[in-house]
């Protein structure tokens, strides 16, 4: 029987997809628990849209790595079969939804990098991970679009919405500078032009952010601690919940087809 | 805004019957033409399509909450994107259908007050819970494959906007009666365990179902006028038959057994159910289905915690047209 967590070759290349597999997954896991409880019906289908979106990304990334690992694992087995050590997403990602507010900056500090990480990485010599670079892109630029439009809502609105926003930005910020670093698992993959160097986007990200938050009349936090420990598997207490729900079926019936 | 312009040609008149226009009005129906907003139309034409109309909007707001329960827990990432989609589907469903109901003159607001407050009804079907992944499968099956039944003949419905909003829903609907009939193919061609979960959604689902076509034709209050306006082009019963007839052969394919023991086959060919438990269908339409309360729970809850949200929208487009306006002054 199957029960068990999977072992997964973690090659660079491998890891690599997991990494951006597993934010896509994650991310377009939060997102989809809002379908039907979204303020607006309109947000309901927007919400819903860019889950779609990330999942879809998450798919064609792990069938990818499956593919380098070539150990017959596969996009189910890597998204059900794998405890919260095994995960590598960011820890930005896995934070609740909370309220709207909190759901829009996560969705916004990370689209905003998402965004100009996809359109370098479709220089990616890697041909695969390029073309999935270029379809995440045009993704990703409506999400960016989305969620700035309601940062800016939010932070210019009502004196509530206001201080939601302004909340969420001072809890959350400490989670964006993971999305920049890099280890020597991925310095190699840098090296050979196979991956992009995230840390060279940090300016126009903070660039992007700056001028959103500053038309929005809120403000980014002074302190530059910044959380680390998703890439290696050092999650918040929130990822092994949310894995709980997503995992339940395939580990309650291990083995079976649906 | 422009609704406003489709709503004005018979502000004054509205609700006043004339009985002069009243027979022109049959008359266009009888000749199969199209009734569209601006036309004039009797009062209770109106009222009974606005509570048509939104009551389906209603019912597919309110009907994606049973599914929903599944979206985190879906058993692959292939069938989570399926549901997800599905669900989505249903939002954009009622969102048109709010839309349409608008062009008769009452605002999405004022209509999805009335639902929240308990007022306006919605399919009793979403009243029942979803309790394995099974249920998401016979759901798509049996209620979207009952909801077709009854909305194929609406795409021909007298009302424009409407039939108009049934031609695209019945279309994607169709999509997920074939997605839910798959996810039963493989329960049942899968693990022991696997078919008996079909075949217990089967058992629980297959009443409520049938009731989803309305009360016997004897008994139903709305076909007679909703027939002579063509909103309503096949009686419940004849509707429920047609439905049954096509089901029993896809029950058979699947290996499943219809709940009811009683059923058989008449000379015409036709699958003879046996008596359905209306005061049932009247508990849960009275608000005691099992669901009813967490239904409106969770709707109330999506709509109180979201007010914050379309206030600072609100408050936002405000300050921009008088920013707007302050600058083009200057």
């Amino acid at each position: 029987m199957a029960t068990a967590n999977i072992e997964v070759s973690e090659t660079p290349l491998v890891l690599y997809a997991l990494r951006r597999a597993d934010d896509a997954l994650i991310l377009g896991h939060r997102l989809s628990e809002w379908c039907g409880h979204a303020p607006a019906m309109e947000e309901d289908m927007a919400l819903a849209n860019m889950g779609l979106d990330l999942l879809g990304q998450a798919r064609e990334l792990y069938t990818y790595a499956a593919k380098v690992e070539g150990r017959g694992n596969d996009e189910d087995k890597f998204a059900y079969l794998r405890d919260v050590r095994q995960y590598r997403n960011l820890l930005l990602l896995e934070q609740p939804n909370g309220d709207f507010a909190r759901t829009m900056v996560r969705q916004f500090f990370y689209a905003a990098f998402a965004d100009l990480y996809w359109r370098a990485m479709m220089a990616s010599s890697d041909p695969t991970l390029a073309a999935i670079a270029a379809k995440s892109e045009k993704e990703s630029a409506y999400h960016v679009r989305h969620s700035s439009e309601w940062i800016v809502r939010l932070g210019d609105g009502t004196e509530e919405s206001h201080r939601r926003a302004q909340g969420a930005i001072d809890d959350l910020w400490a989670y964006t500078g993971e999305m920049f670093a890099v280890d020597d698992s991925e310095r190699g993959l840098i090296d050979a032009g196979i991956a992009i160097d995230p840390a060279t986007l940090k300016s126009r990200w903070l660039k992007t952010v700056t001028g959103i938050i500053n038309e929005a009349t809120l403000s980014l936090p002074k302190s530059d601690w910044m959380q680390q420990g998703g890439r290696s598997g050092s999650h918040s207490e929130h990822l092994g919940h949310l894995l709980s729900e997503l995992q339940s079926m395939q580990r309650t019936f291990p083995g079976a087809t649906w | 805004m422009y609704t406003q312009a489709l709503n004005s040609s018979d502000g004054d008149d509205r609700g006043v019957e004339d009985v002069a226009r009243a027979s022109q009005f049959q008359a266009r129906i009888d000749a199969d033409e199209r009734i569209e907003p601006n036309d004039w139309m009797p009062a209770a034409y109106r009222k009974t399509l606005t509570r048509q109309i939104s009551q389906h909007a209603h019912s597919e707001i309110v009907g994606m909450l049973p599914e929903g329960n599944w979206i985190t827990r879906a058993p692959s990432l292939r069938r989570k994107a399926a549901l997800l989609a599905k669900v989505q589907d249903e939002c954009g469903h009622g969102l048109y259908l709010y839309a349409a109901a608008e062009t008769l003159g009452t605002s999405r607001e004022e209509l999805v007050d009335a639902m929240l407050s308990g007022k306006a009804k919605y399919s009793s079907i979403f009243n029942y819970p979803t309790l394995t992944w099974a249920d998401i499968g016979t759901i798509g099956w049996l209620v979207d494959g009952a909801a077709i039944m009854n909305q194929i003949p609406l795409c021909r419905c007298s009302y424009g906007p409407y039939a108009r909003a049934m031609i695209r829903v019945c279309k994607e609907e169709s999509f997920h009666q074939r997605q839910g009939f798959e996810i039963m193919v493989t329960l049942c061609r899968g693990t022991a365990e696997q078919k008996a979960m079909a075949q217990n959604a089967l058992d629980r689902w297959w009443w409520p179902v049938l009731m989803m076509f309305g009360p016997p034709d004897q008994a139903s209050q709305h076909s007679d006028t909703s027939t002579k306006w063509k909103i309503k082009r096949f009686s419940n019963d004849e509707l429920r038959q047609k439905f049954i007839d096509a089901t029993v052969p896809q029950a058979e394919f699947l290996g499943l057994t219809i709940p009811d023991p009683g059923m058989k086959q008449n000379a015409n060919g036709n699958w003879e159910h046996s008596p359905i438990d209306w005061d049932e269908f009247k508990q849960v339409l009275a608000g005691n289905g099992p669901c009813n309360r967490d239904r409106l729970a969770a709707r109330r809850k999506a709509h109180e915690e979201g007010a914050w949200v379309r206030e600072a929208a609100m408050a936002y487009a405000e300050k921009r047209r008088s920013r707007q306006l302050a600058q083009a002054a200057e």
